[in-house]
């Protein structure tokens, strides 16, 4: 995911490669064009007017932002307890965190219902005392946290393992405490990793689909969020959901953007 | 750093050399499976028959496509359920099918004003009514349609333009000129709403998992699903119609109006009876 751009190293002319590289490059390039080619600037502000579009965009900024603040605060101690000590089964124990990275959404979001669900294993705690997820926003927030910060916990995890051993230890021969070490050393040395992290577990919880319709349902205002929005938009206003297409790719685009413009150091 | 002078002397020129050759192989492995594919086509695999189905047909249409197959002999019947909203938008754009089975007449008019199916072509095959289901235990206490609109039941509707989700509404909309309901009968009960679904069994999985409290659904939906059904007067219910017609310009019109014929027979008849639809009498 981070992979320190390589400064092209011989100047030999790039033309054989042009032609094998086309169609991969175009097959990404032409739908997204398409997409931009079929909803006019008119149509977009036009839109941009409906209610139905705006609760969408909104919901779906609120929530992703949620999620991303509960990944960041929740997942940092955890990934730096991955990073920096060592236990048996700790291997385990990531491969079973980044589960969420790979599985499909739709799995999550029935898999966040069997535990969080009013019947579900801990859900049906919650629902004695009163507090039923399901359908709320919450739940929402919940289906993007659960697809969502595996892309945090990776990227801390790396930054946080970068940090130089001796460099850490020379602080604690300083006397740097634990919390002093992490403020004042680690944290500092891995602010573009987290950062880059949680730009990325941003944009994966905008993009939240499966997880959310299985585990939070749809209901505009509350948690139809903008993929919801297209995909039912797809069957009601083709228009709708071409705008809210374009928005998604247009915060997409600028997400990856502001990513590749964080300072990474090349090693 | 990549040296490359140490990585020839490790590992040999020809290493180097042998690349181009591999990307010679995978480029002819492209190429027997793009002959592969075309090969699907030939005659000799025997004929198939693609169906798009409303989602409240998945147990009835795949035994009709089961028992089909095994008369008709070397045909293959695949079918597509979905809410029948989303087939239709499908169909619009241009997706393959042989037949469409629409669980209502608007869907089958998407599809129609799309130019995919000839105005004339739908058949009514089968009729079904809605009914309430509550999950077991029944948590809200819902004893009959009235009990919908009290604050508080977290009701689950399929989303408008769904068959079901349309016939649930034309069901409150048709209690509410009953003056027992009261005139805010329905605006109460859509108030209730905490989930428009994508199709009715998505409806049914909620209301059958303890998530809603209750959910409207057709009365053949609910068999051996786990849940209490709570019916629906007559005087307030829907005749629902299912539609089915051959997609214009499909390849097998002869299997698809085979297949029309079956469903419509007394042998199909039955079977659709068996999952709880209503069969027509034919004129």
């Amino acid at each position: 995911m981070f992979l320190p751009r390589r400064r092209p190293t011989t100047r030999s002319p790039a033309g054989w490669w042009i032609l094998p590289s086309l169609p991969l490059a175009l097959f990404i390039l032409l739908p997204l064009a398409a997409l931009v080619w079929r909803a006019s600037p008119r149509m977009v502000l036009q839109h941009l007017q409906d209610p139905a579009v705006t609760q969408a965009i909104f919901l779906s900024l609120r929530t992703s932002v949620a999620a991303t603040v509960l990944a960041a605060l929740l997942g940092t101690p955890l990934a730096y307890l991955l990073a920096r000590r060592h236990l048996p089964g700790w291997r385990l124990l990531e491969t079973l965190l980044d589960l969420p990275l790979v599985l499909p959404p739709a799995v999550a979001g029935v898999a966040l219902l069997m535990a969080f669900g009013r019947r579900g294993i801990a859900g049906i705690y919650l629902a004695n005392a009163g507090l039923e997820l399901t359908f709320t926003a919450v739940a929402v927030v919940l289906a993007q946290l659960f697809v969502a910060s595996p892309f945090f916990l990776r990227a801390a995890m790396l930054g946080f393992s970068a940090v130089d051993e001796e460099l850490a230890q020379a602080a604690a021969l300083d006397g740097a405490g634990e919390w002093a070490l992490f403020r004042h050393v680690i944290l500092p040395l891995s602010r573009p990793a987290l950062l880059g992290g949680a730009v990325l577990s941003w944009a994966r919880a905008l993009g939240e689909f499966g997880a959310t319709i299985i585990f939070a349902g749809n209901l505009p205002g509350r948690t139809q969020t903008m993929p919801l929005a297209i995909y039912l938009g797809f069957e009601l206003d083709l228009d709708v959901a071409l705008t809210l297409s374009v928005i998604l790719l247009g915060i997409s685009f600028l997400v990856l953007v502001s990513v590749r413009s964080l300072p990474f150091e090349e090693r | 750093m990549y040296e490359w002078k140490s990585h020839l002397a490790e590992n040999g020129p020809l290493r180097v050399r042998r690349q181009p050759w591999v990307c010679l192989r995978l480029v002819s492995l492209l190429g027997l499976l793009l002959l592969s594919g075309c090969g699907n086509n030939s005659p000799a695999e025997g004929q198939t028959l693609t169906i798009f189905a409303a989602a409240s047909l998945t147990e009835a249409f795949t035994e009709l496509a089961t028992t089909f197959e095994r008369e008709a002999g070397r045909v293959d019947v695949q079918l597509n359920f979905a809410g029948s909203q989303q087939l239709a938008q499908q169909l619009a754009q241009g997706a393959p099918a042989d037949l469409f089975a629409s669980a209502d007449k608007q869907q089958m008019e998407v599809a129609i004003a799309a130019g995919r199916i000839a105005a004339e072509a739908p058949r009514q095959f089968a009729g079904n009514r809605m009914v309430i289901v509550v999950p077991s235990g029944n948590p809200a206490a819902i004893e009959s349609l009235a009990d919908l609109a009290r604050p508080g039941v977290k009701l689950v509707l399929a989303g408008e333009t769904v068959p079901a989700g349309r016939y649930a509404r034309q069901v409150l909309e048709q209690a509410t000129a009953d003056p027992a309901f009261g005139p805010a009968f329905r605006q109460e009960t859509l108030a209730n709403v905490v989930s428009h679904e994508q199709n009715v069994r998505a409806v049914l999985t909620k209301v059958a998992l303890g998530e809603a409290d209750a959910g409207m659904v057709y009365a053949s939906d609910v068999a051996g699903q786990g849940v209490m059904v709570i019916e629906i007067p007559d005087a307030f219910n829907i005749r629902g119609s299912y539609l089915i017609a051959p997609v214009a310009g499909s390849a097998q019109r002869a299997l698809a109006r085979a297949f029309v014929n079956f469903t419509l027979s007394p042998q199909g008849q039955e079977i659709l009876a068996g999952y709880g639809l209503q069969p027509v009498v034919e004129q």
